[in-house]
């Protein structure tokens, strides 16, 4: 068959080239650019070659931040899509308490970053806080800006009470989508409510789940507004994340060299392991390549 | 195995039924035997599918009770029914293997490993899905998929009935002559009862011993495909069941005969004295198109017609034609020439019917 070619049509797709050059391609380029060079000023730039990477890649202080963020970030996954999944089984399917509950699911989403920080400040402190106040009354010394366990319990409760309503919100989608007859022919094979979850109801969520895990993943990768407004990285470095240290290392001491250097190599880790869940996700239930 | 009984079953979507119209299935009362092949019959929305999932369990009636052999099920699950059902659409479980997808129902109800190994073969080669067994069940064509279905159905042998909503609908029609014939072949040796939705009248009159024709909520006529075609209980059986439909003729009592609307035509004949019985009904004529002859010339007891179309259909001929105001369809030998704008019907007074207020007169 003759397939007409016109050269043409490539220009349908400038628009989307130049918004994803503007937003993405052209900063991280600048990046690239700063993680080079070694500047001093306006105009004065040297050429340096790897020698920032090879300092960052042996920065014992990053180290330990990057290893505080993949624990971070597991445990986000690992507590937020199991309970966002749960949650959403629990969910009513129909009548006027879907709307209720989705809406109350959804606060914590709409509340701006910054805010959510100050919440839990509040919320934690000992002298009013209710949590604060509760848990010292029990005799609990419980306190995030002197205790580092306390300052990660605070923000994983923090970051769970924000996010996990994603979760669930794409699992319910997921689960709202499973056509009715997949449940009659699991009430007819005589399935039990494990086998109709296993069976049916997880493998039907698997593409909604992607989504969550690949965004849960991201953005915990990324988090910098949450703890930086509740602990501000303390106490002493206990929740210093490679963000918030790349904040102070670029203007804090205007190191832009090492700044840059350090970014690439943050974004090229988020790539990689986004790319790896996707791939293992993708062939979950799948059977591999067949 | 059992036998169904309905006594006094009406099903209503509505939380609040209102009335007569509210009801998706309206009060039936009726028995299937123990063992029958039965087809439910009828267009969309008459409460085919409403009354299997009674039959099933999956929907609880609002009112009435179902039997099972005299025992009364209807507070039962399906799996307490013990009873399969196919659904029109395949489902299947996509992240286990066709063998898994089969042996699902068995496992489910803790058979020794044995049986079911031996049950999956069975239904497998019935099937020809032998080769497909160690295959991913997602991977498969909408065909194989549905056929995975069917065998889910079929591969219990306790069950007491096995229920299947138009299973066929989504097989090409090469495979869907073959897996009729094939649960005709199960049907035959396990003696199962059957229950079979469909809207397909070809597929309900091949598969069934006992046609069950639906129409708006209400079981018209319970008969065998031959009662089906040759004594329509009900106006829409006669339409529904044959391609064309019976041809009805809207008729009037004229001295000893039926005078038939718009037209000078009146069919003498002591046979429809009957309908003197009912003055006030609505009377129609009924007659197949395959029962309807033609007279070469005008003879005693024909109705002269203006002939519209004749379509040759391969083995037979469809002859369109108008008597008076109304068209008329006859089924005549592909050898037969049909000469002219006229031909003379006669109606052959052992096959024509006659319907007072859409019910059977004579």
């Amino acid at each position: 068959m003759h397939k007409p070619t016109n050269n043409g049509a490539w220009l349908l797709v400038v628009p989307v080239v130049l918004l994803v050059a503007f937003n993405a391609i052209l900063p991280l380029m600048a990046v690239v650019n700063y993680s080079v060079q070694d500047i001093f000023g306006p105009g004065q730039a040297y050429w340096v070659g790897t020698e920032w990477y090879r300092e960052v890649l042996g920065d014992k202080r990053l180290h330990e931040a990057l290893w505080r963020q993949f624990l971070f970030s597991g445990m986000v996954l690992l507590i937020e899509i199991p309970l966002g999944v749960l949650i959403a089984l629990a969910m009513p399917r129909k009548g006027w308490a879907v709307s209720l509950v989705l809406v109350v699911l959804a606060l914590p989403l709409l509340i701006p970053w910054n805010v959510i920080g100050t919440i839990w400040i509040i919320f934690t402190r000992p002298d009013i806080g209710l949590m604060g106040y509760s848990l010292n009354s029990l005799g609990i010394a419980f306190d995030h800006t002197a205790s580092p366990l306390d300052a990660w319990i605070t923000l994983m409760l923090m970051e769970v009470w924000h996010w996990t309503p994603l979760v669930v919100l794409l699992a319910y989608a997921g689960l709202k989508a499973i056509p009715e007859a997949y449940y009659q022919a699991a009430a007819i094979d005589g399935a039990s409510a494990w086998k109709v979850f296993r069976y049916i109801q997880l493998p039907k969520m698997r593409g909604v789940l992607t989504i969550a895990v690949l965004l849960r993943f991201m953005d915990s990768f990324l988090i910098y507004a949450e703890p930086f407004v509740l602990t501000g990285g303390g106490p002493g470095n206990a929740t210093t994340f490679p963000s918030i240290y790349l904040v102070k290392v670029a203007l804090g001491q205007f190191d832009l060299g090492p700044a840059g250097a350090f970014s690439v190599i943050y974004f090229l880790i988020v790539l990689l392991f986004s790319w790896l869940f996707y791939q293992v996700l993708q062939n979950v239930g799948r059977g591999g390549a067949r | 195995m059992a036998g169904i009984t309905f006594e006094q079953v009406a099903h209503s979507y509505e939380r609040h039924p209102r009335g007569e119209r509210d009801f998706a299935l309206k009060t039936l009362d009726t028995t299937f035997e123990d063992g029958g092949a039965y087809a439910l019959l009828g267009p969309s929305g008459c409460g085919k599918t409403t009354l299997l999932n009674i039959v099933s369990g999956l929907l609880r009636p609002t009112r009435g009770r179902v039997l099972y052999d005299g025992r009364d099920v209807t507070r039962l699950s399906p799996a307490q029914r013990n009873i399969a059902q196919v659904f029109q659409f395949p489902v299947i479980y996509d992240t286990m293997t066709v063998e898994e997808n089969l042996a699902f129902p068995l496992r489910n109800r803790g058979l020794p490993a044995a049986a079911i190994a031996r049950r999956v073969a069975e239904v497998a080669e019935m099937l020809e899905l032998e080769s497909l067994l160690k295959q991913r069940a997602a991977g498969l064509t909408a065909d194989q998929k549905q056929k995975v279905s069917l065998g889910r159905g079929l591969v219990r042998v306790d069950v007491a009935a096995i229920l299947l909503d138009e299973p066929l609908t989504v097989i090409d029609p090469q495979l869907k002559w073959l897996l009729r014939r094939k649960l005709k072949e199960v049907h035959a040796r396990y003696n199962h009862t059957f229950v079979y939705v469909t809207h397909d009248q070809n597929e309900a009159l091949t598969f069934a011993d006992r046609v069950v024709v639906m129409y708006d909520g209400r079981i018209v006529q319970v008969g065998a495909p031959q009662d089906l075609f040759e004594r329509p209980r009900h106006r829409f059986v006669g339409y529904f069941i044959g391609s064309p439909g019976m041809n009805f003729l809207p008729c009037h009592l004229a001295g000893d005969g039926l005078g038939i609307d718009g037209t000078e035509v009146v069919l003498g004949g002591a046979w429809f004295a009957e309908a003197a019985a009912r003055p006030r009904a609505r009377l129609e004529l009924g007659i197949r198109p395959e029962h309807l002859q033609l007279a070469t010339a005008s003879e005693a007891g024909t109705v002269p017609a203006k002939v519209e179309r004749v379509e040759d259909l391969g083995n037979y001929k469809l002859v369109t034609a108008m008597l008076g105001p109304h068209r008329i369809f006859a089924k005549v030998p592909e050898g037969r020439e049909i000469g002219g704008d006229t031909v003379h019907l006669r109606f052959p007074p052992a096959r024509t019917r006659l319907y007072a207020d859409d019910e059977l007169l004579v």
